[in-house]
Protein backbone atom coordinates (compact mmCIF):
# COMPACT_ATOMS: atom_id res chain seq x y z
CA UNK A 1 0.00 0.00 0.00
CA UNK A 2 1.27 3.99 -1.19
CA UNK A 3 1.52 5.80 2.14
CA UNK A 4 -1.29 7.99 1.83
CA UNK A 5 1.37 11.23 2.06
CA UNK A 6 2.34 10.35 -1.47
CA UNK A 7 -1.00 10.67 -2.59
CA UNK A 8 -1.40 14.14 -1.08
CA UNK A 9 1.96 15.26 -2.71
CA UNK A 10 0.96 14.17 -5.92
CA UNK A 11 -2.23 15.67 -4.89
CA UNK A 12 -0.67 19.42 -4.62
CA UNK A 13 1.83 18.68 -7.11
CA UNK A 14 -0.87 18.62 -9.21
CA UNK A 15 -3.21 21.58 -7.57
CA UNK A 16 -0.09 24.10 -8.08
CA UNK A 17 0.52 23.32 -11.85
CA UNK A 18 -3.57 23.83 -12.09
CA UNK A 19 -3.57 27.37 -9.76
CA UNK A 20 -0.26 27.86 -12.40
CA UNK A 21 -2.00 27.19 -15.19
CA UNK A 22 -5.23 29.67 -14.48
CA UNK A 23 -2.76 32.49 -13.67
CA UNK A 24 -0.50 32.27 -17.07
CA UNK A 25 -2.10 30.77 -19.58
CA UNK A 26 -3.90 33.08 -21.84
CA UNK A 27 -6.29 30.97 -23.39
CA UNK A 28 -9.57 30.88 -21.72
CA UNK A 29 -9.97 26.91 -22.87
CA UNK A 30 -6.82 26.06 -21.31
CA UNK A 31 -7.71 28.24 -17.81
CA UNK A 32 -10.42 25.83 -17.87
CA UNK A 33 -9.00 22.98 -18.33
CA UNK A 34 -6.63 23.94 -15.41
CA UNK A 35 -9.49 24.27 -13.00
CA UNK A 36 -10.69 20.71 -14.26
CA UNK A 37 -7.14 19.56 -13.09
CA UNK A 38 -7.38 21.43 -9.92
CA UNK A 39 -10.76 19.78 -9.09
CA UNK A 40 -9.11 16.56 -10.61
CA UNK A 41 -6.55 16.86 -7.70
CA UNK A 42 -8.93 17.55 -4.83
CA UNK A 43 -11.02 14.15 -5.67
CA UNK A 44 -7.66 12.24 -5.53
CA UNK A 45 -7.24 13.24 -2.17
CA UNK A 46 -10.92 12.55 -1.11
CA UNK A 47 -10.70 9.28 -2.51
CA UNK A 48 -6.85 8.66 -0.84
CA UNK A 49 -8.78 9.36 2.33
CA UNK A 50 -11.34 7.45 1.94
CA UNK A 51 -9.01 4.26 1.77
CA UNK A 52 -7.22 5.31 4.84
CA UNK A 53 -9.90 6.22 7.06
CA UNK A 54 -12.92 3.42 5.53
CA UNK A 55 -15.75 5.31 5.30
CA UNK A 56 -17.51 5.77 2.08
CA UNK A 57 -18.21 9.42 2.01
CA UNK A 58 -15.11 10.71 0.20
CA UNK A 59 -16.34 8.53 -2.89
CA UNK A 60 -20.05 9.87 -2.74
CA UNK A 61 -18.24 13.33 -2.73
CA UNK A 62 -16.05 13.02 -5.53
CA UNK A 63 -19.34 11.89 -7.54
CA UNK A 64 -20.76 14.62 -6.71
CA UNK A 65 -17.76 16.87 -7.42
CA UNK A 66 -17.97 15.41 -10.93
CA UNK A 67 -21.48 16.26 -11.29
CA UNK A 68 -20.46 19.87 -10.63
CA UNK A 69 -17.97 20.19 -12.81
CA UNK A 70 -19.90 18.70 -16.05
CA UNK A 71 -22.14 20.82 -15.15
CA UNK A 72 -19.46 23.84 -14.99
CA UNK A 73 -17.62 22.73 -18.17
CA UNK A 74 -21.28 22.81 -20.12
CA UNK A 75 -22.32 26.37 -18.93
CA UNK A 76 -18.64 28.18 -18.80
CA UNK A 77 -18.29 26.51 -23.04
CA UNK A 78 -21.25 28.05 -23.49
CA UNK A 79 -20.82 31.55 -22.42
CA UNK A 80 -17.32 31.09 -24.16
CA UNK A 81 -19.21 30.37 -27.57
CA UNK A 82 -21.33 33.37 -27.11
CA UNK A 83 -18.15 35.69 -26.24
CA UNK A 84 -16.75 34.30 -29.36
CA UNK A 85 -19.67 35.14 -31.60
CA UNK A 86 -19.83 38.76 -30.00
CA UNK A 87 -16.44 39.85 -29.95
CA UNK A 88 -14.27 37.26 -32.76
CA UNK A 89 -11.63 36.74 -30.33
CA UNK A 90 -11.52 34.64 -27.21
CA UNK A 91 -8.48 36.50 -25.81
CA UNK A 92 -8.79 36.81 -22.29
CA UNK A 93 -7.03 40.14 -22.06
CA UNK A 94 -10.19 41.34 -23.91
CA UNK A 95 -12.81 40.23 -21.92
CA UNK A 96 -12.71 43.26 -19.61
CA UNK A 97 -16.24 44.52 -19.75
CA UNK A 98 -19.60 42.34 -19.28
CA UNK A 99 -21.07 44.89 -22.20
CA UNK A 100 -20.72 42.91 -25.61
CA UNK B 1 9.79 -1.42 -2.75
CA UNK B 2 6.61 -3.58 -3.57
CA UNK B 3 5.15 -3.52 -7.08
CA UNK B 4 2.42 -1.18 -5.78
CA UNK B 5 4.67 1.58 -5.17
CA UNK B 6 6.59 0.96 -8.25
CA UNK B 7 3.42 1.18 -10.19
CA UNK B 8 2.49 4.71 -8.51
CA UNK B 9 5.85 6.12 -8.88
CA UNK B 10 5.82 5.77 -12.15
CA UNK B 11 2.03 6.49 -12.71
CA UNK B 12 2.66 9.68 -10.90
CA UNK B 13 5.99 10.84 -12.87
CA UNK B 14 3.44 10.25 -16.29
CA UNK B 15 0.43 12.26 -14.63
CA UNK B 16 2.92 15.29 -13.39
CA UNK B 17 4.75 15.27 -16.96
CA UNK B 18 1.44 15.43 -18.53
CA UNK B 19 0.29 18.20 -16.45
CA UNK B 20 3.23 20.14 -17.23
CA UNK B 21 2.80 19.44 -20.77
CA UNK B 22 -0.76 20.55 -20.56
CA UNK B 23 0.12 23.77 -19.00
CA UNK B 24 2.88 25.05 -21.58
CA UNK B 25 1.45 23.45 -25.10
CA UNK B 26 0.98 26.07 -27.52
CA UNK B 27 -2.03 24.75 -28.95
CA UNK B 28 -5.16 24.11 -27.39
CA UNK B 29 -5.90 21.10 -28.79
CA UNK B 30 -2.17 19.44 -27.51
CA UNK B 31 -3.37 20.62 -23.88
CA UNK B 32 -6.78 18.80 -24.12
CA UNK B 33 -4.92 15.60 -24.85
CA UNK B 34 -2.77 16.04 -22.55
CA UNK B 35 -5.54 16.66 -19.80
CA UNK B 36 -6.96 13.12 -20.95
CA UNK B 37 -3.91 11.48 -20.15
CA UNK B 38 -3.75 13.16 -16.91
CA UNK B 39 -7.15 11.99 -16.23
CA UNK B 40 -5.59 8.53 -17.22
CA UNK B 41 -3.77 8.47 -14.63
CA UNK B 42 -5.60 9.58 -12.42
CA UNK B 43 -8.11 6.69 -12.98
CA UNK B 44 -5.44 4.12 -12.33
CA UNK B 45 -4.52 5.87 -8.91
CA UNK B 46 -8.80 5.48 -8.46
CA UNK B 47 -8.50 1.84 -8.92
CA UNK B 48 -5.28 1.42 -6.86
CA UNK B 49 -7.06 2.77 -3.91
CA UNK B 50 -10.24 0.28 -4.03
CA UNK B 51 -12.25 2.84 -6.08
CA UNK B 52 -13.41 1.41 -9.17
CA UNK B 53 -16.59 2.99 -9.76
CA UNK B 54 -15.47 6.45 -9.18
CA UNK B 55 -12.27 5.25 -11.73
CA UNK B 56 -14.71 4.63 -14.10
CA UNK B 57 -17.28 7.63 -13.61
CA UNK B 58 -13.37 9.46 -14.29
CA UNK B 59 -12.89 7.40 -17.42
CA UNK B 60 -16.42 8.00 -18.70
CA UNK B 61 -17.11 11.28 -17.32
CA UNK B 62 -13.76 13.10 -17.42
CA UNK B 63 -11.99 11.67 -19.74
CA UNK B 64 -15.31 10.84 -22.17
CA UNK B 65 -17.55 13.47 -22.30
CA UNK B 66 -15.93 16.64 -20.46
CA UNK B 67 -12.95 16.31 -23.11
CA UNK B 68 -15.12 15.49 -25.91
CA UNK B 69 -17.11 18.93 -25.04
CA UNK B 70 -13.11 21.02 -24.91
CA UNK B 71 -11.97 19.66 -27.92
CA UNK B 72 -15.28 20.29 -29.69
CA UNK B 73 -15.43 23.85 -28.88
CA UNK B 74 -11.76 24.52 -29.24
CA UNK B 75 -12.27 22.82 -32.87
CA UNK B 76 -15.59 24.54 -33.44
CA UNK B 77 -13.82 28.26 -32.63
CA UNK B 78 -10.86 27.42 -34.63
CA UNK B 79 -8.70 29.08 -31.34
CA UNK B 80 -5.63 26.57 -31.17
CA UNK B 81 -3.20 29.02 -31.20
CA UNK B 82 -3.61 32.73 -29.44
CA UNK B 83 -1.14 35.10 -30.65
CA UNK B 84 1.01 35.94 -28.19
CA UNK B 85 0.33 39.13 -26.14
CA UNK B 86 2.38 40.95 -24.18
CA UNK B 87 -0.49 42.94 -22.23
CA UNK B 88 1.21 41.97 -18.90
CA UNK B 89 4.99 41.43 -18.63
CA UNK B 90 5.19 41.29 -15.13
CA UNK B 91 2.29 38.63 -14.99
CA UNK B 92 4.46 35.52 -15.79
CA UNK B 93 7.04 36.10 -12.87
CA UNK B 94 4.61 36.99 -10.78
CA UNK B 95 1.87 34.02 -11.44
CA UNK B 96 5.46 31.94 -10.66
CA UNK B 97 6.26 33.44 -7.63
CA UNK B 98 2.71 32.71 -6.82
CA UNK B 99 2.69 29.42 -7.39
CA UNK B 100 5.75 28.58 -5.19
CA UNK B 101 4.09 29.95 -2.21
CA UNK B 102 1.37 28.15 -2.62
CA UNK B 103 3.14 24.88 -3.05
CA UNK B 104 5.26 25.91 0.18
CA UNK B 105 2.23 26.31 2.30
CA UNK B 106 1.16 23.08 0.86
CA UNK B 107 4.11 21.20 1.62
CA UNK B 108 4.35 23.03 5.43
CA UNK B 109 1.09 21.85 5.92
CA UNK B 110 2.05 18.13 4.63
CA UNK B 111 5.33 17.58 6.25
CA UNK B 112 6.00 19.84 9.18
CA UNK B 113 2.33 19.86 10.70
CA UNK B 114 1.87 16.08 9.55
CA UNK B 115 -1.34 14.67 10.21
CA UNK B 116 -1.79 11.22 8.36
CA UNK B 117 0.59 9.01 8.44
CA UNK B 118 0.78 5.54 10.32
CA UNK B 119 -0.72 2.56 8.40
CA UNK B 120 -3.57 1.77 6.57
CA UNK B 121 -5.72 -0.80 7.34
CA UNK B 122 -7.14 -3.31 4.99
CA UNK B 123 -9.75 -2.70 3.88
CA UNK B 124 -12.55 -4.94 3.53
CA UNK B 125 -13.12 -7.17 0.45
CA UNK B 126 -16.12 -4.98 -0.74
CA UNK B 127 -15.14 -1.61 0.07
CA UNK B 128 -15.71 0.72 -2.85
CA UNK B 129 -17.84 -1.46 -4.75
CA UNK B 130 -19.99 -0.34 -7.42
CA UNK B 131 -22.73 -2.11 -5.32
CA UNK B 132 -21.73 -0.12 -1.56
CA UNK B 133 -21.21 3.14 -3.91
CA UNK B 134 -24.59 2.94 -4.86
CA UNK B 135 -26.51 1.63 -1.76
CA UNK B 136 -25.09 5.11 0.28
CA UNK B 137 -25.66 6.87 -2.77
CA UNK B 138 -29.69 5.55 -2.89
CA UNK B 139 -29.54 5.63 0.99
CA UNK B 140 -28.06 7.64 3.24
CA UNK B 141 -27.09 10.55 0.40
CA UNK B 142 -30.45 10.39 -1.87
CA UNK B 143 -31.28 14.43 -1.43
CA UNK B 144 -27.81 15.53 -2.69
CA UNK B 145 -28.14 12.88 -5.41
CA UNK B 146 -31.47 14.23 -6.49
CA UNK B 147 -30.43 17.90 -6.09
CA UNK B 148 -27.95 17.08 -8.53
CA UNK B 149 -30.69 16.02 -11.13
CA UNK B 150 -31.79 19.38 -10.68
CA UNK B 151 -28.36 20.94 -10.81
CA UNK B 152 -27.99 19.52 -14.19
CA UNK B 153 -31.06 19.85 -15.69
CA UNK B 154 -30.37 24.25 -14.42
CA UNK B 155 -26.85 23.76 -16.09
CA UNK B 156 -28.70 22.03 -19.26
CA UNK B 157 -31.05 24.85 -19.68
CA UNK B 158 -28.19 27.44 -19.19
CA UNK B 159 -26.18 25.98 -21.99
CA UNK B 160 -29.25 26.26 -24.70
CA UNK B 161 -30.42 29.60 -23.25
CA UNK B 162 -26.26 31.02 -23.67
CA UNK B 163 -25.94 29.19 -27.24
CA UNK B 164 -29.30 29.97 -29.18
CA UNK B 165 -28.95 32.57 -31.53
CA UNK B 166 -31.79 35.06 -30.70
CA UNK B 167 -34.06 35.24 -34.12
CA UNK B 168 -33.79 39.02 -35.54
CA UNK B 169 -30.45 40.33 -34.01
Amino acid sequence: MVPVTDYVALSAILFTIGALGVLIRRNPLVIFMSIELMLNAANLVFVAFTRVYNVLAGQIFVFFVMTVAAAEVAVGLALIVTIFRTKHSINIDEMNSLKG
Amino acid sequence: MNAQLITFFILAIIAIAAAMAMLFSRSAVYSALFLVLNFGTVAVFYILLNAPFIAMAQVSVYAGAIMVLFLFVIMLLGTELLPPTNALPWQRPLAIFLGVILFAESGYLLFIRNAATGDVPQPIQTFGSPQAVGQALFSSYLLPFEVTSVLLLIAMVGAIVLAVREKGK
